[in-house]
């Protein structure tokens, strides 16, 4: 049956006696049909990502919502809070500004592999090192879906892209350990067959003070699967539920993905590290003393 | 909209003796700027090392981030979450800000660059000026856009036109472009700073809206929308995609006719109240030398110098040189016979061939170019002054 058939066949009225789907009013309905393909994992994210926010109970007029450039850098357009869709590679010092500037926001930047750490990888890890508190969402499918499915810094070696037409042979990043390394204090890393986890993890984030970072691993039927012939969106699912080993508090170093290799997923990283905000106030109160009048937010909220 | 006075706390109210870059970032302070980022670089440091210095005791603050792409979407990330900010580079610098010049012209982010400009191209000479970013500000970033920039030519207005770029960029909703050099940058003068209830502030136009009502890109009748800030319950979406008045990405033809001939027209349509120019005996001039920024000050001596030699120079020098004062060079060359038009610039010809598009066929315009480095000698502007007296003379004849 196909869609339209089913659409045709269901009764009148229908849509009325179906429960409100929960997180409806945190999408732009109007903006839907989304862009992404049949079978993308992004959507799956999505939801998550508003199961968790509801959860957490925070105040969605102070939650902002930053991508960059690429499939997953259009969360930002269908998600309904004050949204910012930037420039390629620069949702983080977007997002960095934004929250120093206003640090009663909740600033999280959604964006793709590609955009946060090809592109953007010097802003991701010195945001790390300075500790800005901005939750980072990074959807890793192991490729540049929007342009065409070409090579990524998380490609795996030997998988094909379709510009190493004859098999990748660059080491990508192991993004936990990059993300650790650069000084994150909150590390992750889900599937997208792991929905309950991921939203779980994303709440912890959400509450967590400083730099968070998770990466979610997720399928791309049209341009990673298809052209390395390893099937649709469900039969990735199928090898995500498979191939998934959880460990929490496993070292980064050991967590790398290899080419339908095993995907090791859990809280890798939560540990209590002052913020940017936390150190500059510290250290501007103790030099300047009585001089010091503290970050831009008072003057923001006066207007 | 109603314009208000600067926030005392940042007003440095006094006569001082202070560098270009000094001045400048006493201006941004004045005008309310209270967050900057920005990636060290000569010869414009000194005004966020400044900025550093002053503005925690203020109520803000200085982001050193990791290079230029970031500073420059930094301060427009802190422009939506309610400051108001701007970035400060020279040359490379400016070459890597050019994507977030088109973004805030895209998003219509309220914000201020400030460039002062040394040598070049590439890494050039970094502690010597040149004016040679001109086109590249007007032009830099792809696509069609327009910004405003304005060029001090002393301390004094690197004060003034830093304030009176923030205002511009709220007014318009438009980033605004400093265009000093590294001799205004490092120049030390006297430079007063009024009391605070002295100088106007252009409030950001905050929508006064209810959440459902507001369109965040519906434009008012001066073709530029209302501004909400994050975390007040608007649920807007910005996007540098081609947008609806919702900000919803709209992309296809109608849209974008619609939204980029907005942002051209917003800035074309006040072109003429934008133009600031300062004139100098031009009532009876028959060569008009046009300068901006550090050569205006040199051009005027070669002025004096010409009338000393009985050739009857003056000089036109546009504070606003992006829009171009077309009006005013149009009226000038329709008014009288002139023997001609010398335009003088540390650069091998680029606001020369906006004056040259603009009058000719009425007026000769030669270029006193330079490739920068140092600034003209008097003596090689009065050069060309006296060229082209001597051209028109003898052509008379």
């Amino acid at each position: 049956m196909t869609e339209e058939q089913m659409i045709a066949a269901a009764p009148e009225g229908c849509g009325e006696c179906l429960p409100p789907n929960p997180v409806e009013g945190f999408l732009r309905s109007e903006r839907m049909p989304h862009i992404w393909c049949p079978g993308c994992g992004i959507g799956t994210t999505v939801n998550c990502f508003a199961r968790a926010l509801l959860q957490a109970k925070l105040d969605l007029n102070k939650v902002a919502v930053v991508s960059g450039i690429g499939c997953t850098g259009r969360v930002a357009g269908y998600v309904n809070l004050d949204s910012f869709h930037t420039t390629h590679g620069r949702a983080i010092p977007f997002a960095t500004g934004m929250k120093l500037a206003n640090p009663e926001l909740t600033v999280v930047v959604y964006s793709g592999d590609g955009d946060l750490i090809s592109i953007g990888g010097n802003h991701f890890i010195h945001a790390a090192r300075r500790n800005v508190d901005v939750k980072i969402i990074c959807i890793n499918n192991f490729t540049y879906g929007m342009t065409g499915g070409q090579l990524a810094p998380t490609t795996p070696v030997t998988a094909i892209s379709s510009t190493t037409p004859y098999g990748c042979y660059e080491q990508p990043f192991n993004l936990p350990n990059l993300a650790e390394s650069a000084g994150a204090v909150y590390v992750a890393r889900w599937t997208t067959y792991h929905v309950r986890q991921l939203t779980h993890s994303i709440g912890e984030a959400l509450r967590k003070k400083g730099f968070s970072f998770i990466e979610i691993v997720s399928q791309c039927p049209t341009l990673y699967e298809r052209r390395n012939k390893i099937g649709d969106g469900l039969d990735m699912m199928e090898y995500f539920k498979e191939s998934s080993v959880v460990k929490h508090g496993a070292p980064t170093r050991e967590v790398g993905i290899g080419f339908q290799g095993p995907i090791v997923v859990g809280k890798f990283v939560d540990i209590e590290r002052p913020t940017f905000l936390d150190l500059m106030d510290k250290q501007m109160t103790r030099t300047l003393d009585a001089h010091y009048t503290g970050s831009v937010v008072e003057q923001n909220v006066r207007g | 909209m109603k314009r208000t006075h600067a926030d005392p706390s940042g007003v440095l109210t006094g006569k001082h003796f202070l560098d270009g870059d000094q001045a400048c970032c006493e201006g941004a302070l004045a005008a309310g700027c209270r967050f900057a980022a920005g990636y060290p670089i000569t010869p414009s440091t000194e005004i966020v090392e400044r900025f550093a210095q002053r503005v925690p005791q203020i109520g803000g603050m200085f982001l050193q981030m990791e290079d230029e792409l970031a500073a420059s979407i930094a301060i427009q990330g802190a422009v939506w979450a309610g400051a108001k900010s701007f970035t400060v580079t020279s040359g490379p610098g400016f070459s890597l800000m050019m994507e977030h010049i088109g973004y805030a012209a895209m998003t219509e982010t309220p914000c201020v660059f400030v460039n002062v400009q040394r040598g070049g191209p590439s890494t050039g000479l970094p502690t010597l000026p040149a004016q040679a970013d001109m086109m590249q500000a007007r032009w830099g970033s792809h696509g069609d856009y327009e910004i405003i920039a304005l060029c001090p030519n002393s301390p004094q207005e690197c004060f003034d036109l830093t304030v009176h770029a923030f205002n511009l960029s709220e007014q318009f909703r438009v980033p605004v472009l400093v265009m000093m050099d590294e001799c205004v940058g490092h120049m030390t003068e006297k430079v007063v700073i009024p009391p605070a209830e002295q100088i106007e502030v252009y409030p950001r136009r905050y929508t006064t809206l209810p959440p459902a009502e507001y369109q965040a890109f519906k434009a008012e009748a001066d073709l530029v929308p209302q501004f909400a800030r994050a975390g007040e319950g608007y649920h807007f979406h910005v996007t540098g995609l081609t947008h609806d008045e919702h900000g919803y990405p709209a992309m296809n033809v109608e849209p974008q006719r619609r939204l980029v001939t907005r942002l051209m027209d917003k800035i074309r349509c006040s072109a003429d109240a934008l133009a600031r120019n300062e004139e100098y005996r031009l009532e009876d001039a028959d060569v008009v030398v046009i300068a901006y920024g550090i050569t205006a000050r040199v051009a005027m001596r070669a002025v004096q110098m010409a009338r000393e030699q009985g050739v009857r120079a003056g000089l036109l020098r546009p504070l606003v040189v992006w829009p171009f004062p077309q009006k005013r060079l149009r009226e000038l060359a329709a008014g009288k016979n002139f023997a001609g038009f010398v335009v003088a610039e540390l650069n091998c010809g680029q606001v020369f061939y906006e004056v040259e598009r603009l009058v000719a066929g009425h007026v000769p315009v030669l270029l006193e170019g330079h490739t920068g480095g140092t600034v003209h000698k008097p003596e090689q502007i009065l050069d060309t002054i006296l060229r082209c007296a001597n051209v028109a003379a003898e052509v008379s004849r």
